[in-house]
């Protein structure tokens, strides 16, 4: 799931304080399950904005909605007519969310208020771990299961830095070493020979904006004129 | 001849190499370097010239390169993978060739946390032996990386670095094999200080073949005190110091812990001219370039076969 943290309370604060009356949107997927951006955290970002703008005799007016997904079309629609009669809104969203809520209503001002962070899984309640960098050319296969990009300190392709530590990685001492895993899970499959042949220099795919239309949905969006 | 490189010439001819490090300024003090260059003439065969050595920002090491050969020694200059995309690293190949720079050591680089803008953003396009790779299709078949032609392929000797300290011990030998693959002509290794893991590899590539196509210098540094090996033992990533050469230093006089430093260097050296597999020394005098014409002289390794 896409992982996100919710940006401090005074950087909120900052990008709203010209307005009187916002809408604050959550998202009931990603951002909700790594609690940052569901229902509840809507309801406290509210009341702490609500709190700190009173103590400083310029009070705001807040509203509440918590979508399915910011990132789907189909759940925006709920939003029609809600939204005028606010003067800004405050998503809770991750960055795609985000800009997906900005282009439904480009009239009004649309604010983050969480930093979009990772691609991760959740290790225990409330610990969430980065995973993948969305690189576009996935070489799990070769790995183990195990991403060079992400969790290699270097984005190494061929094995491990000289500055790896009795399977830490150089960088601390906390960080295991990618390659040390690698190796480590590879010899236990007996498939070592994965990472004995040359990996070429990558393809970073991830440069530029990317689209995909999935085989078999083609025709129909030809057919709707959109792509 | 792949580059006509001095260090070329002297591994072909069957000599044992002994080359030497320059780590360039923190400025644009030209001086500094030729300060440092002078005692390394005709002592060592090439030098390595840093690149932004643990990820702090100096002197560009092509530019350090070109001062070098003015003061009258030949550079191996280093490149790390963690400053430039492949558009850059190819450009300066090109530019380093042009200007007569014939060595180049291929390097991931430390990691940029550690310098002094640890904010930057790593490059890490492509890794070291994607890196030897490079310039080998530079240097041999005249394409770029993205499979243009070249006008004029650079010649350069390619280096690259191999630890064989560092666990897993079984991967080691096998990344040395990877780099081989990708057409490395010689590599200089992590700073030796357990003999007997040197040994075990150095043996392992001779089994597997490796040292009939790759020359292999062996990384010595001169301990200066106790504080410094102490520091390399718990501090340094990938270093391993066994606790032999920490007892060693402690055993005698105060004033004489660098000269034993330089003692233990003297033996290795001793030691890897007659073992098989191993075709030279690199010695990594950090900070003490001074002291390099003492521990050549020591070492045996003078005069500097001329070829
Ligand atoms: S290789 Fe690329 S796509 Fe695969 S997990 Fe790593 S970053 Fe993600
Ligand atoms: S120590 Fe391992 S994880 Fe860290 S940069 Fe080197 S190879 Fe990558």
């Amino acid at each position: 799931m896409i992982v996100a943290e919710r940006k401090p309370i005074e950087e909120i604060r900052a990008m709203v304080k010209d307005f009187k009356k916002v809408l604050t949107v959550g998202c009931g997927t990603c951002v909700a399950v790594c609690l940052a951006g569901g229902e509840k955290e809507v309801g406290v970002l509210n009341s702490e904005l609500k709190i700190a703008r009173r103590m400083e005799g310029d009070p705001i007016e807040t509203g509440a909605m918590t979508v399915e997904r910011q990132c789907d079309m189909e759940f925006l629609e709920e939003l029609d007519g809600v939204v005028d009669e606010y003067d800004a809104l405050i998503s809770m969203a991750c960055g795609a969310g985000i800009q997906f809520l900005a282009e439904r209503f480009p009239e009004i001002p649309v604010f983050p208020a969480v930093n979009t962070s990772f691609i991760g899984v959740n290790r225990e309640v409330g610990w969430y771990e980065e995973k993948c960098r969305a690189c576009g050319t996935c070489v799990l296969g070769m790995t183990a299961g195990i991403c060079p990009v992400t969790m290699c300190a270097k984005g190494l392709f061929n094995g491990p830095c000289g500055g790896t530590n009795k399977g830490s990685c150089e960088i601390n001492s906390d960080q295991p070493c990618a390659w040390y895993k690698i190796h480590e899970r590879l010899a236990k499959q007996n498939r070592l020979a994965n990472i004995l042949e040359i990996c070429p220099a990558n393809d970073w795919r991830n440069q530029t904006p990317r689209t995909i239309v999935q085989p078999g949905y083609q025709e129909r969006l030809t057919a709707l004129g959109i792509k | 001849m792949k580059s006509g490189s001095n260090l070329e010439k002297i591994l072909r001819a069957g000599h044992f190499a002994f080359t030497g490090e320059l780590g360039p300024p923190r400025g644009s003090n030209v001086e500094a370097v030729r300060e440092k260059a002078k005692p390394l003439v005709g002592n060592v065969d090439a030098v390595n010239i840093t690149d932004n050595q643990t990820a702090m920002v100096r002197m560009s090491s092509w530019a350090a390169s070109l001062i070098a050969i003015e003061e009258g020694l030949e550079p191996n200059y280093q490149m790390v993978c963690r400053d430039r995309n492949r558009l850059a690293m190819q450009a300066d190949i090109l530019g380093a060739s042009a200007l007569g720079i014939r060595n180049m050591l291929c390097l991931s680089g430390d990691h940029q946390q550690f310098g002094d803008h640890p904010q930057s953003k790593g490059v890490f396009d492509i890794d070291s032996t994607q890196l030897i790779g490079t310039v080998k299709k530079m240097r041999d078949e005249a394409k770029f990386l993205g499979g243009a032609d070249i006008d004029g392929p650079p010649k350069l000797f390619i280096g690259g670095a191999a630890n064989p300290f560092a666990e897993p011990h079984e991967w080691r030998v096998h990344r040395l094999a990877k780099k081989v693959a990708a057409g490395v002509d010689f590599v200089q290794t992590q700073c030796i200080f357990n003999m007997e893991r040197m040994r075990t590899w150095v043996k392992e590539a001779v089994d597997m073949g490796l040292t009939e196509k790759v020359y292999i210098l062996a990384g010595v540094t001169p301990m200066k005190s106790i504080g410094m090996a102490r520091y390399m033992q718990l501090k340094v990533p990938g270093m391993d110091v066994p606790n032999e050469i920490i007892k060693r230093l402690q055993g005698v006089d105060k004033k004489k812990v660098a000269d034993e430093g330089i003692k233990i260097a003297c033996e290795q050296i001793e030691e890897f001219k007659e073992m098989k597999g191993v075709a030279g020394v690199h010695l990594m005098a950090i900070e003490w370039e001074h002291k390099v014409p003492e521990i050549a002289e020591r070492a045996n390794v003078l005069p500097r076969p001329v070829v």
